[in-house]
């Protein structure tokens, strides 16, 4: 891979003595879509609000470095931050109607989001606006930009949110579980309009999701975590056709699929995600995990080249993925 | 107007009604205002006469009725210690006890929200800490005393403000100091709450996520959504406001309605006691509407009901 327009190197977020994100790696190409997937509490979230430099007043910054294009985000003022917010890194979020301000007509948000990098006024702004709800597919958009969020569906609100973030064309698009909120069909159109927008203007995107289905119709690389730690990394379809990590495996194990025997029971993990305090040492995953031999409940394992140089995973115990099968 | 107006506007209707009614039934409990108006050692003869004059012998709905009907001519009777209008009297010191309040509205908005504001955002640093004291101080000194202290201090060891009366614009900056300190610290204390609120939701990091620097957040978006909560206990603290003038308006020498109202209990001029028991009551009343009408202008989930 040649040089990654973003970069993050050992990230850790704490909340209070908890490492709920711990160190944390992982580089984005320009144009690529990378998938963090885990299940909720894992540190997906906070990871992506870390990259922001957005975290919740509970969480603090608890060491590690984001470069993005060469720039340490981490060295710029709080000013210097903002202005990178939004013109060269945005961010959509789980609740497209909560996170818009409910007593403001959409159009001002989107002008405001022009106004705060673009040197233009503000007719200028509103005609931007305006061309950009268009093209996320919003029909009547000039109507729709007098209107309040309490007035629009949430997919309507979540296409409003898309139009903020892209209308000053960063090269980096956070996607926190951006169509978690939203029913099926509406799920699908908003995916499809993400995928759509990438192609056209070449914004990388690091997408937080829970949803399988979602990450082998939109990424190029996954990274799956576990426990505020990344536990396996690589090409879709690569870790689809073969995990290298136990809890991976039996993720994907657990999901419906359409194929083989129906009338068989899901799969599940044994056991539920420990809480945040009380994380075990060693591999987080070794209490749940039947591969577990004593050096995982004393030693983490490295996140390592495991099937090839470009998959990776955090397991002492690779080798024996096999008696998974079984 | 909608409907949501339009409701309020006839719950206000009916509230003012309700005051007019408890007010007149209150003072017939209190027992028979004849004997109270005349002198100790009136004949009897005397008191049948007033009471005949009063038309306090009629049967009670009469007289009711007939009170209403005097003040939806806004006629509130005669003092009986002036022998003039009660309307008149009221009329000569209302604006007095409006410069007043509207002084201390300016004092306690004009300090209290930033505070507040200031409070929300700079939470858990020194600066909040400091803050609080001071809100603390202007919340529970009582007002006679802050009034007394601040005449000491201001008007008898400096010497640079006047101690009482009405003699230019300096003469209101002490009592509106003294009147608007509990004020101040209320808005500031519901400020503080109402700006945390907000911190918390979503759309704060999302307008962040676009480039807008947190003073912007501040600004244009978190304070008009903190307002709801704000206006209604602005619709409560200047009725406060009017309250607390009563002793504020004694310390001070301050010829207001507080004043008024003091000195006509003294006197046991109850038809004056009464127009500025009902004249409070309906302030508080087009207050508090006036509070649910600006809640639709801030709120357009208010206004644009059934429109969506």
């Amino acid at each position: 891979m040649n040089a990654p327009l973003l970069l993050v190197e050992d990230l850790s977020v704490a909340i209070g003595a908890a490492r709920v994100v711990d160190g944390v790696s992982l580089s984005i190409a320009p144009g690529e879509a990378l998938a963090l997937v885990g299940e909720s509490g894992c540190g997906k979230s906070l990871t992506a609000r870390a990259i922001m430099r957005l975290l919740p007043p509970a969480a603090r910054h608890a060491g590690g470095r984001v470069t993005l294009d060469g720039r340490e985000l981490g060295a710029l003022d709080a000013d210097a931050m903002a202005d990178m917010r939004g013109s060269a890194l945005s961010m959509i979020f789980q609740e497209p109607v909560a996170s818009l301000d409910p007593l403001m007509p959409v159009g001002r948000q989107i002008v405001e989001a022009v106004l705060a990098h673009r040197r233009t006024s503000r007719g200028e702004a509103a005609k931007l606006a305006l061309a950009m709800l268009e093209e996320v597919g919003i029909p009547d958009p000039v109507r729709r930009m007098a209107q309040y969020p309490f007035e629009l569906s949430g997919g309507m609100c979540q296409r409003v949110m898309i139009a903020i973030a892209l209308i000053c064309r960063p090269r980096l698009l956070i996607a926190d579980e951006p169509t978690t909120a939203l029913d099926v069909t509406i799920q699908a159109q908003i995916l499809a309009l993400i995928k759509r927008l990438r192609r056209e203007t070449g914004t990388a995107i690091l997408l937080i999701t829970h949803d399988m289905g979602v990450v082998a119709d939109m990424a190029d690389r996954i990274g799956v975590m576990y426990g505020g730690r990344i536990v396996e990394q690589g090409e879709v379809f690569a870790l689809f056709r073969r995990q290298c990590h136990p809890y991976t495996k039996l993720l994907l194990k657990s999901l419906p699929s359409l194929e083989g025997e129906r009338r068989t029971r899901l799969s599940t993990i044994s056991g539920t995600v420990p809480d945040l305090h009380s994380w075990p040492p060693g591999c987080r995953f070794n209490p749940r995990c039947p591969l577990a031999v004593d050096r995982c409940r004393t030693d983490a394992p490295p996140l390592a080249p495991a099937a090839d140089a470009a998959h990776l995973a955090a397991c002492w115990e690779t080798a024996r993925m096999a008696e998974l099968d079984r | 107007m909608n409907r949501y107006l339009l409701r309020r506007l006839a719950q206000s209707a009916i509230a003012v009604l309700g005051t007019v009614t408890l007010v007149f039934f209150i003072q017939r409990l209190a027992g028979d205002p004849t004997l109270l108006m005349l002198p100790e050692g009136a004949t009897r003869e005397d008191i049948e006469t007033l009471r005949r004059q009063l038309g306090f012998d009629r049967p009670v709905i009469e007289q009711y009725l007939d009170y209403v009907w005097q003040l939806l001519r806004l006629d509130l009777g005669q003092s009986l210690v002036q022998r003039l209008a009660v309307g008149d009297i009221i009329a000569s010191r209302l604006p007095y006890t409006l410069y007043l309040a509207a002084a201390a509205l300016v004092v306690a908005l004009g300090i209290g929200l930033p505070v507040g504001v200031l409070m929300a955002v700079k939470r858990d640093t020194r600066l909040e800490r400091l803050l609080v004291a001071f809100v603390l101080i202007g919340q529970s000194m009582p007002t006679f005393w802050s009034g007394i202290l601040l005449i000491l201090f201001f008007a008898v060891t400096l010497g640079v403000m006047p101690a009482s009366g009405v003699d230019g614009f300096h003469s209101v900056i002490l009592p509106a100091i003294a009147l608007g300190a509990l004020t101040m610290a209320t808005f500031a204390r519901v400020t503080r709450t109402a700006v945390l609120e907000e911190l918390s939701r979503d759309y704060v990091p999302a307008a962040q996520a676009k480039g807008l620097r947190f003073r912007a957040v501040v600004f244009s978006h978190i304070l008009r959504n903190a307002a709801t909560p704000i206006i209604t206990v602005s619709a409560l603290e200047i009725a406060n406001l009017l309250a607390g003038a009563i002793i504020v308006e004694t310390v001070f020498a301050w010829p207001g309605l507080g004043q008024l109202a003091v000195q006509s209990i003294a006197a046991r001029d109850f038809p004056i006691v009464q127009g500025i028991v009902l004249l409070g009551s309906f302030v508080a009343i087009s207050l508090n509407l006036l509070a649910d009408i600006l809640y639709s202008v801030v709120d357009p989930r208010i206004r644009l009901e059934g429109r969506a």
